[in-house]
């Protein structure tokens, strides 16, 4: 009993005084240092930035090339032929920079550079959510008692059990139109998707619990709520960082699919998922009004994916293929 | 393993029924009213007072979803103005949209998700279990980049974008095959397999990136554990090691991962099965959705969610039984 205790006033002594911020923050150093060197990672980075910094100054960007989200361009599109953009190339020119949309004439850049916001910020979006509910649900299932762990536990195993692709589906049916319905894309998908956060937490909280400086921080009487956020949060980082990164991806796919359906975002408000499904009737005669949209939701996946496979290479303790 | 069977399938029956009873709540206790979208327009006060008495809309929630599944178990009787429709035994709603029982609707759609994910499933272990093994095996630096990218694209890469693809190239321009139309297998096995073969791909290209990402990873861990080793030390041939020693560890995992993903792939083939046009029960759903048929998603959901927790107790039994390690908690 004696060296238990001696074992957790010595870990005490080199646990908690050092404030777990502050290896929080040299692993995030070290893990971008690490990131920059990475090659496809890198590219992956520079991409995202890019598309976030469209995201951001969209308004900016549309101002320059002088058109807007709405406007429609009759006189564009050649009504004879069902509405095909006249011109090369969808009707690329000085100022519809990558053409217009079919039939209606509205600028194509204007669109895409909208829909950025929507498929980033509802990705993003939902991540964060997922993030939230799935490391709350967690650690409490990791650190509460039996009873906590088994409803919680149970909770996990249903939301995992849900056919997240039809529950989204039918959702989006019923929510009243009220809300908007960016918001109600990211909570519906982070609902759905919080599953397997929750349960990489909780593995994770139950093998920390175990370990001494837990033991001296509960035994110096920190409050359970005290020992959550400054012993097994910070341990918690790097798993779920690396989860995390890839739900971004996932959670980009799943808008851009339900927007696809035509049960995401509602026109006018352009998106990348509505935007290629409009463009399916058009592959023949305007293949731009498919590529534009297509290509930068490929290009953004690509990005996220490299992003998330470089940041599970670097923070693999087993992975020797990066040199620190 | 006899009172790991039941447990198992137990939890699995409880799991069902809370989804069902969430399920329903939502969708009944929703924003949006069921007699109202049931009763159409021109819905008079009267009207509308008829049908939420025959849909049982009147009564409490609870009375409602009990009287769900006694329909379930027992069939119910549906009167439709004018007529009473019986809805048999398992019945999971009448859709007053298209008059006829959910079951029926989805009695028809079934086959094809179930179709579309065996196919699919199938084409995607051959290309990932292969490509995996042969990257690992041939022990060729270049193979395991090219599939290292493989794997990323397909990871990036959305389902309808790759069917899109898919339908431009292979039916729209060179014209090989047709554009989908479902053929039930028992009618004409040729053209079933033909419809079927572009969305197979496009599900398969995808879905066979992460096996061969987990053949991969579990096939070099196989290789160096102790007893693959004791094998070789042995003086086994490297065939028979591989092929009675590496193959049965590091594929155990993947008969998990293969039987949810027949559900995943059934319930979630949404995207698939509208570009395609392969009237499945995802393209049921999304029908239902544009009415706001409330009766079919109900329907739909429940039973996929069905699917999904059926598939996850078959996959946690299998494993039990496959990998001697497993101990039975």
């Amino acid at each position: 009993m004696t060296t238990t205790i001696e074992a957790a006033g010595a870990a005490a002594g080199s646990g908690p005084p050092a404030p777990p911020s502050a290896s929080a923050t040299r692993t995030r150093g070290a893990l971008w240092r690490r990131l920059r060197k990475d090659k496809a990672a890198a590219t992956g980075m520079a991409i995202i930035t890019v598309m976030v910094l469209v995201a951001v100054f969209a308004p900016v960007l549309t101002a320059l090339e002088g058109q807007n989200t709405t406007s429609l361009h009759p006189e564009l599109v050649d009504s004879a032929s069902g509405g095909t953009p006249l011109g090369s190339l969808g009707g690329v020119s000085g100022s519809h920079w990558l053409g217009v949309e079919p039939q209606t004439g509205r600028d194509l850049f204007a669109r895409l550079v909208y829909g950025a916001r929507i498929s980033l910020g509802v990705a993003l979006g939902a991540t964060a959510l997922q993030v939230l509910i799935g490391v709350s649900v967690g650690i409490a299932a990791g650190l509460g008692g039996r009873g906590v762990d088994a409803v919680l536990s149970r909770l996990t195993d249903l939301a995992l059990a849900f056919p997240q692709v039809l529950f989204a589906v039918a959702l989006m049916a019923i929510v009243p139109d009220s809300v908007p319905r960016p918001l109600i894309l990211a909570v519906v998908i982070a609902l759905l998707g919080w599953g397997g956060t929750a349960r990489l937490a909780r593995g994770q909280a139950l093998s920390l619990r175990t370990r001494d400086f837990v033991a001296a921080a509960k035994l110096s009487g920190a409050p359970p709520l005290r020992v959550a956020r400054r012993e097994i949060l910070p341990g918690l980082v790097t798993p779920v960082l690396t989860y995390a990164s890839l739900l971004v991806p996932t959670n980009m796919v799943a808008e851009a699919g339900l927007s696809f359906l035509g049960v995401g975002v509602r026109p006018p408000t352009p998106s990348w998922g509505q935007m290629l499904s409009a463009g399916t009737t058009w592959f023949r005669p305007d293949v731009m009004y498919v590529v534009v949209p297509g290509g930068a939701l490929f290009l953004t996946l690509l990005a996220f994916t490299l992003l998330a496979d470089g940041v599970r290479r670097t923070l693999d303790p087993r992975n020797t293929e990066v040199a620190p | 393993m006899t009172g790991y069977l039941i447990r198992r399938i137990v939890g699995a029956a409880v799991v069902l029924l809370a989804l069902s009873a969430i399920v329903y709540g939502l969708f009944y206790a929703g924003p949006s009213d069921p007699a109202l979208l049931a009763c159409g327009k021109g819905c008079t006060p009267d009207r509308l007072a008829v049908v939420k008495s025959s849909m049982g809309l009147d009564k409490p929630l609870v009375d409602q979803y009990l009287s769900f599944l006694h329909a379930i178990f027992l069939g119910h009787d549906y009167s439709t103005g004018p007529s009473v429709q019986h809805c048999a035994a398992p019945c999971l709603g009448y859709s007053f949209e298209t008059d006829q029982p959910v079951t029926t609707m989805l009695g028809a759609a079934l086959p094809v998700s179930a179709s579309l994910a065996l196919g699919a499933l199938a084409l995607s272990l051959l290309l990932g279990i292969g490509a995996g093994l042969v990257t690992v095996l041939s022990r060729r630096r270049w193979l395991d980049r090219v599939l290292n990218t493989v794997i990323l694209v397909g990871y990036a890469t959305p389902v309808f974008l790759v069917a899109l693809v898919l339908l431009i190239v292979f039916s729209a321009d060179l014209q090989w095959l047709p554009f989908p139309t479902y053929v039930p297998l028992t009618q004409d096995p040729a053209a079933w397999a033909q419809n079927l073969l572009l969305p197979w791909i496009a599900l398969a290209l995808i879905a066979a990136a992460a096996y061969a990402r987990m053949t991969r990873a579990q096939t070099l861990e196989t290789l160096s554990e102790d007893h693959v080793r004791t094998a070789r030390a042995y003086g086994l041939p490297e065939r028979r090691v591989i092929t009675r020693h590496v193959l049965r560890g590091a594929l155990t995992p993947l008969v998990t991962m293969a039987a949810i993903d027949l559900a995943n792939i059934m319930t979630s083939a949404v995207l698939t099965e509208t570009m395609f046009g392969l009237p499945g029960i995802g393209h049921t759903l999304v029908s239902a959705v544009s009415s706001t048929d409330l009766p079919v998603i109900v329907g739909v959901t429940v039973t996929a969610g069905g699917v999904y927790v059926l598939a996850n107790a078959v996959a946690d039994i299998l494993y039990a039984a496959i990998d001697p390690r497993v101990e039975l908690a």
